[in-house]
């Protein structure tokens, strides 16, 4: 078996529960690559990460890990997160979560986490539809796709995470997709390093439960081809889609001289005398 | 980067106290500086709210993270914790809603940090689904919730019981849990601190279920001042032991029923069954440990008071009217009677009720619920009144117990507590008037 594998995969939990062809392995092999890549250089020992998760099947990417993990609630990994962070503000926490759980129920925590720019890294599974529950409409889903819950076409104007957590504060903002698995696990190891909140959008795939309706293609591999020629990598100005309609990908948004929130907090208790 | 290293040493502490400490006296370790200004533990006598006696108690308690959200009548605990949780080297946060500091506090635990939030209505029903993620990750959490008037936004600034069935079966599911009630100042600080410690020793969730009537009342009582040496239990009653974040033991924290590596179960009838019923047995298996009850008076009674939280007061009061008692040794600092002054409730005690031989359970710990306590306080006794500020909920448990005895439920639903008179008036109508 791959070292990699051997170093960060609990083998013993094997086989995953992701259907073939689905974007997650890929994700999670990026993932361990990016942990691997901080623990050889020495910058980040893989003991001091700790992952989080919500529900969905991009949830379950972490479960596998060789790490301390919890597997949450939907919509809630954010909120275990910070309390875990402000709890070991010396670790660093990795949040992984889906569409659904990220931007819908989760909402609110994306807001006010990248609000505070607080030091966690969240890798959100972006494959445009709740895979998990079989297939129903998310706020990712694009307009006029046909869903289990959208039978006459989607008719919501889907949510845009990354220009989202922009505009509110968070410091690090990137976009790949499963086509592009080493810029991918250099973004999640950048994410990591990055002191403030990261935010790491994936455009994946579940081949299972969407399909022709909801990216054009039913074929895995197909998929993939498509968020190859459909993606621009971005340059600079604004993040959005361009004239013929093609997603910026890349490095989005980077801040380094943002503040971050837990410095912040030591900032205010030094000023009174707390610290 | 800068790290925040007081909060770091304090959590490091708490994961193994017993040994560092070990190490401090025999000199191979130096003590840190927090350390060396640890005070010794002692006692003193102040006049504090409810809710603050709990915040200062969940800092004595050795709680070092809160996160919240006001809302009346708790919200004193979340803003004195904001500048005390802090000060004791510990986070605070207020989170966006109830729903986040639920989870947070439970991601704190796993931290290392003692966790506890604090709510009242809509909050506390916000909390419920993480409240069945703490009792199925057995994560040892502290949850206050100063009752108020519902359903919905209900009565913001009045007192009820109507939660004492949320409190045991709120969230989905099966699972076992410990409730705590309150009846004075000096119970919010002693309760509190409990809380913590069972917390830790079942790996549970516990709720610390007050109402506004003890969250406000100020009395005076006796609080430690000095810093306390927190002792780690032995994890003797989890179903699936596990170790805190960070120390190398990958812990799998996993809200869907699993093993002990943290492996999904949820699928295999057999095993989800024997998980599901070990989760609820290691609380009602050793309710002996749980059970706590008050009795006073119970030694010749023919009729008993069950009450619990602030409606134990008014229970106390009657018997001791009854009862011809003046001293206020039984439950010091016993005001309700001013309490009632100020909510506009004129008392006139003219009947004789010096006949009556009432006694009085007042049950602390209201989940798991103390059925042995309860059958043998109440043994020689044939009527039970059990006045609750609720529709009458938990009348229904006491009467499953207490089914060859004259249970008689007392219901109060608007916000004011049961009088004495009331109460008296009850047993007087059961008992009847003595000729
Ligand atoms: C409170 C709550 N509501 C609904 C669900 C059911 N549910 C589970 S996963 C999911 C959607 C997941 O979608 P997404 O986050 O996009 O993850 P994916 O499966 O697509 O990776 C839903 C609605 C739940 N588990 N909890
Ligand atoms: S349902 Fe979709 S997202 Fe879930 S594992 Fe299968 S392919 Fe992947
Ligand atoms: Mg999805």
């Amino acid at each position: 078996m791959n070292k990699l594998y051997e170093k960060y995969i609990k083998t013993e939990s094997l086989p995953t529960l992701f259907c073939p062809g689905c974007g997650n392995g890929i994700i999670q092999y990026a993932a361990i690559g990016a942990f691997e890549k901080l623990d050889s250089s020495g910058e980040i020992p893989s003991s001091d990460i700790a992952c989080v998760s919500g529900i969905g099947c991009s949830s379950w990417i972490p479960c596998y890990f060789k790490l301390d993990v919890m597997h949450t609630m939907h919509g809630r990994a954010l909120a275990f997160a910070e309390g875990l962070k402000l709890s070991r503000p010396e670790k660093k926490i990795v949040v992984f979560t889906g569409d659904g759980d990220c931007l819908a129920i989760g909402g609110n925590h994306l807001l006010h986490a990248a609000a505070r720019n607080i030091d966690l890294t969240v890798v959100m599974v972006n494959n445009y539809i709740y895979g998990m529950t079989g297939g129903q409409k998310s706020p990712t889903t694009p307009k006029e796709a046909v869903t289990k819950t959208s039978p006459f076409g989607c008719i919501d104007e889907p949510i845009d995470g990354c220009r989202l957590v922009t505009s509110l504060g968070a410091s690090y903002v990137a976009r790949w997709t499963t086509a592009h698995p080493a810029q991918l696990e250099k973004a999640i190891a950048e994410g990591i390093s990055h002191r403030g909140f990261s935010f790491i959008e994936v455009l994946s795939q579940c081949p299972v439960q969407a399909g022709k309706s909801v990216y054009g293609e039913k074929d895995p591999s197909k998929i993939m081809e498509g968020y190859k020629k459909n993606t621009y990598l971005f340059r600079g100005g604004e993040a959005k889609p361009d004239k013929d309609g093609r997603i910026p990908i890349g490095l989005l948004h980077r801040d380094d001289e943002a503040e971050e929130y837990l410095d912040k907090v030591e900032k205010k208790l030094k000023s009174q005398g707390l610290r | 980067m800068v790290y925040n290293v007081n909060l770091l040493t304090r959590t490091q502490l708490q994961i193994q106290p017993n040994n560092y400490l070990k190490k401090v006296r025999q000199g191979t370790e130096v003590p840190r500086r927090e350390d060396m200004d640890k005070k010794p533990d002692s006692r003193s006598e102040v006049v504090l709210q409810g809710n603050e006696a709990c915040a200062r108690a969940a800092v004595y308690a050795g709680c070092r993270f809160f996160a919240g959200y006001p809302i009346t009548p708790s919200t004193e605990i979340i803003e004195l914790l904001s500048s005390e949780m802090q000060k004791a080297g510990g986070a605070f946060i207020q989170m966006e809603d109830e729903i986040g500091s639920a989870c947070a506090i439970i991601g704190a635990r796993w931290g290392g940090s003692r966790a506890m939030t604090a709510t009242s209505g809509p909050g506390y029903t916000l909390m419920q689904e993480a409240i069945g993620f703490a009792a199925v990750t057995e994560t040892p959490i502290v949850i206050v919730n100063v009752q108020r008037g519902g359903p919905s936004t209900g009565q913001p600034t009045l007192s009820s019981q109507q939660d004492i069935y949320q409190a045991r079966y709120g969230s989905h599911g099966d699972y076992g849990i410990i409730v705590l009630s309150p009846s004075s100042v000096q119970e919010m600080y002693d309760f509190t601190i409990k809380a913590f410690d069972l917390a830790e020793q079942f790996r549970t969730p516990v709720i610390l279920l007050a109402d506004e009537v003890v969250g406000h009342m100020r009395e005076k009582i006796t609080v430690h001042t000095g810093d306390r040496n927190i002792k780690r239990p032995k994890q003797r009653f989890a179903v699936s032991p596990s170790v805190d974040f960070f120390n190398g033991a990958n812990s799998l924290v996993e809200g869907q029923l699993h093993d002990d590596m943290g492996r999904r179960i949820g699928h295999l009838p057999n095993k989800s069954g024997e998980f599901i019923e070990k989760i609820n047995r290691k609380i009602s298996d050793n309710v002996g440990m749980i059970a706590d009850i008050t009795t006073y008076c119970m030694e010749d009674a023919d009729a008993a008071i069950v009450a619990y939280g602030s409606v134990a007061r008014p229970a106390l009061n009657a018997v001791k009217r009854a009862r011809g008692i003046k001293d206020d040794r039984i439950l010091p600092k016993f005001r309700v009677v001013r309490d009632l002054v100020k909510r506009g409730v004129k008392e006139t005690m003219k009947t004789d009720y010096s006949h009556l031989k009432v006694g009085l359970i007042k049950i602390n710990t209201v989940w798991p619920f103390p059925e042995d306590l309860l059958r043998q306080a109440a043994e020689n006794v044939h009527t039970v009144i059990v006045p609750e500020m609720n529709v009458g909920k938990y009348c229904r448990e006491v009467e499953r117990v207490l089914w060859d005895k004259n249970v008689v439920p007392m219901p109060k639903c608007g916000g004011n507590i049961h009088t004495p008179k009331e109460i008296l008036e009850k047993i007087l109508e059961e008992e009847g008037v003595d000729e």
